[in-house]
């Protein structure tokens, strides 16, 4: 459980690298999966529980050699994270919102919100065993 | 050489280069901070010509991409330049995927950037 303070979750981020080190995950894997948590995390803590003090963040998390999954819930309303605008459009460009989730799709190989919008799993299977196969 | 908060601002003729102290542009109070200090080059220094080389940073968020994109409109409203450069693959791929390299002009290294302001 991670308190609704912007950088609550460094530490589980530091040592989720160190682990995907270990396990000899590669760098455009680790840095996807490092970007998407941090994005996820943000989203959670800044949107959902909007900084506030008395909220938490809920977060599980599995890692082997071949596979990572998060699932990372607040305690806000939700949001439709198809609602979003895209962020690709001219219009959008200086809109901050949508930028982060869609980092989080491209990156990993799974994003899924529940449909409150207050939880999001997401899942990663490592790319030289994903195009192995 | 000025290096101050997060950034390092060097001259080469007429053309400022700011490289980035952080590896890491995440920390929402640091992007913050650095955003001010990009927006003060432009706003307050009045710079004309803006190089920003990521050779230093290894990640960087959306939130980053928030202040860069500010910065362009801003430098571009006082017909300024920016150019981006020595940005590693995985960063650049955030840049594409978001579709930020058509906003930005992102350059190997440089000089290949220096040359074309």
């Amino acid at each position: 459980m991670l308190p609704s303070q912007l950088g609550a979750g460094d530490s589980l981020l530091d040592s989720l690298l160190t682990q995907l080190e270990a396990f000899c995950w590669e760098q455009r894997d680790a840095f996807g999966i490092r970007l998407a948590v941090e994005e996820a995390l943000v989203n959670a803590i800044r949107h959902g529980n909007c900084l506030d003090c008395g909220k938490r963040v809920h977060v599980k998390c599995q890692l082997t050699a071949e596979e990572f999954w998060i699932r990372i819930e607040d305690e806000g309303d939700g949001f439709d994270p198809n609602g979003l605008p895209d962020p690709t459009a001219p219009e959008n460009l200086e809109v901050p919102s949508g930028r982060g989730v869609m980092l989080m799709r491209n990156f990993m190989s799974l994003v899924e919100y529940n449909e409150q919008g207050n939880c999001v799993e997401m899942g990663k299977r490592r790319s030289d065993l994903a195009s192995a196969e | 050489m000025a290096a101050k908060g997060h950034l390092e601002v060097t001259e080469s003729d007429d053309v400022t280069i700011v490289r980035f102290l952080d590896r890491k542009i995440l920390d929402e109070a640091n992007i913050q901070e650095l955003g001010q200090e990009l927006f003060d080059l432009v706003e307050t220094e009045r710079r004309a010509k803006i190089l920003l080389n990521f050779q230093n940073v290894e990640f960087l968020s959306s939130a980053a991409l928030g202040k860069l994109i500010t910065l362009d409109r801003k430098q571009k409203a006082q017909q300024g330049e920016l150019k981006l450069s020595n940005i590693r693959p995985e960063i650049y791929e955030v840049f594409a995927i978001t579709k930020l390299n058509k906003l930005f002009e992102i350059f190997d290294d440089e000089s290949d950037a220096l040359a074309a302001f």
